[in-house]
């Protein structure tokens, strides 16, 4: 089939968005199985956490008695929510850097001398992200639970924590793609994860802000990410609040909206460069 | 016997230049030499900030929290310097630099005490940063200019266990794959022992683990000059014997499996 004879279809026309839609689902299919492929690159964003999250448990076991700190069973049931915030944050750079790997090989370039959708293409590399996100989220869970780190809200608010990885991976992919689109190098995007970190320690994930004082609590009290941490935490440890809903759920969709702005605007930008 | 002073005068000459390479490496890839700066200097601050309040807690042997983890964040930027020279061990054998060098009649040992040599002033470089950014954020060596000294001990003998242990898997693997190893049992080792917590606080399947863990003692000489006087871990000859022994008996260790690794290189 030549080029003269494909069918021409208008891109907001219904057929068009269907088509949109199933290129999409595809690119998004293909993220996926990638991800899950590749068990030594994603295999450390599972264990570190749990780790982690081990680690502390007997390290700061005592520490739950401080004043200021929250009424928790264990030092594990406080950590769960950390837990799944540092793995989804770990996870999500390797899908922004797999984007990088498809600009360094070409893939992209072959995606774009196609005739998909371009919004499509971050979409589709997203959705990955997201997938793993939320799998990540359950794992951890599912581990951590049987040892003590009693979900208080139950299995309905494992599911809203579940959702909740899943739109910090989307959010934290979408950044990361930014800096993949724009330097088109895989090794920029891992060199940039050390922000993701610091963001991640300056802020209430592995002790409570109550018990924090002088520039460090100030720092933490305007790091987005602490309140992200504290709205999981407070499904883990209290159980179901509106606020603890909106915390865990709105806080990564306002920076998801943002961060995905910023990363279709990379990619225009990188159309309209070619 | 003046063939054997040669020989010995030798090596040392190459292990110079050989040293002297690898710290103009520094001004040319700083990039590979940045973490091991920013590691101590980040862990010093995130954890002294996020775990403030552990201080308060009855039998905590400093009442500041920069006491506890000054010496950690040190350690840590200390292995980092060691294994650095592992990775770019692995660079040179990947780019072919290592072949020539095994051709030239480069006495062996040199090949090992030519890093030795660079990750001890990168050592002193990181703790000439990094203790005086620790005494600006309220760091106090309750033990005067020999807690100092012990700290420098356990950052200089950190160093040279973990470069044996990086050169001996660059050896071995002779790719990145051994950069991934190396990282990953320097967080463990360094994290399965007192880093976060005294022993006498830790509770349940990390206590014995970091009991048996020689790191704890290199970590205890590290901090002994700064925690409170009248807390067991304060400087006493048996916190310090304890600790060099352990440094003693992992850096030979190391060392040795570097110089078979070396040897196994070059059958």
């Amino acid at each position: 089939m030549t080029a003269a004879t494909l069918p021409i279809v208008a891109a907001g026309s219904p057929r068009g968005t269907r088509m949109a839609i199933r290129q999409t689902l595809a690119m998004a299919k293909r993220s996926t199985k990638e991800t899950f492929r590749q068990p030594a690159l994603v295999a450390p964003s599972m264990v570190f956490p749990i780790f982690f999250a081990a680690l502390g448990a007997s390290s700061f076991s005592r520490a739950t008695s401080l004043p200021g700190f929250p009424k928790v069973d264990s030092f594990l049931q406080f950590s769960v929510a950390a837990t799944i915030v540092q793995g989804v944050l770990f996870g999500s750079v390797t899908g922004a850097a797999a984007m990088a790997t498809d600009i360094q090989n070409g893939f992209f370039d072959r995606l774009l001398l196609a005739p998909t959708t371009r919004t499509g293409i971050l979409i589709g590399r997203l959705a990955g992200s997201a997938i793993f996100g939320a799998f990540q989220a359950a794992f951890f869970i599912a581990v951590l639970w049987p040892f003590g780190a009693t979900i208080r809200s139950g299995f309905g608010g494992a599911a809203i924590m579940v959702v909740s990885g899943g739109i910090v991976a989307l959010a934290i992919g979408s950044l990361m793609s930014a800096v993949a689109i724009k330097t088109g190098s895989a090794e920029a995007v891992q060199g940039s994860f050390p922000l993701l970190f610091v963001l991640l320690f300056f802020s209430s994930a592995f002790f409570p802000r109550e018990t924090m004082t002088g520039v460090y609590r100030r720092i933490a009290d305007i790091n987005p990410v602490s309140y992200l941490v504290e709205g999981l935490r407070e499904l883990v440890v209290v159980g179901y609040s509106t606020s603890a809903i909106a915390k865990a759920i709105l806080i990564p969709a306002a920076i998801c909206v943002f961060a995905m702005l910023v990363a279709l605007g990379q990619l225009r930008r990188r159309l309209a460069a070619r | 016997m003046s063939a054997i002073a040669d020989q010995e005068l030798d090596a040392l000459r190459a292990a110079r230049s050989l040293s002297m390479r690898n710290l103009r490496n520094i001004r040319r890839l700083p990039s590979a030499f940045f973490p091991a700066l920013a590691m101590p200097i980040f862990t010093m601050i995130a954890f002294s900030g996020t775990f403030f309040a552990i201080t308060s807690l009855p039998g905590f042997p400093t009442d500041k929290s920069i006491n506890w983890y000054m010496p950690l964040g040190v350690l840590f930027g200390s292995a980092f310097s060691g294994i650095g020279l592992g990775f770019s061990t692995i660079r040179d054998i990947e780019t072919g630099f290592y072949d020539r060098l095994r051709m030239s009649p480069t006495p062996r040992r040199a090949l090992l005490i030519g890093p030795l040599f660079t990750s001890w002033m990168r050592v002193v470089m990181l703790n000439t940063i990094v203790i005086p950014i620790g005494l600006l954020l309220g760091a106090r060596f309750s033990g005067g200019i020999l807690g100092l000294a012990s700290l420098l001990v356990a950052s200089v003998g950190v160093a040279t266990i973990a470069l044996g242990w990086g050169l001996g898997l660059a050896y071995r693997f002779r790719d990145m794959r051994a950069a991934a190893i190396m990282q990953l049992s320097l967080f463990v080792g360094l994290y399965l022992t007192n880093a976060q917590m005294p022993l006498e606080l830790i509770r349940g399947w990390l206590y014995p683990v970091a009991r048996l863990n020689p790191v704890t003692q290199i970590l205890n000489l590290a901090r002994q000059g700064l925690v409170l006087e009248d807390s067991s871990e304060y400087m006493s000859w048996n916190n310090t014997w304890q600790g060099l022994a352990a440094i003693a008996v992992m850096a030979a260790l190391t060392l040795v499996y570097a110089r078979r690794g070396l040897d196994r290189l070059d059958a």
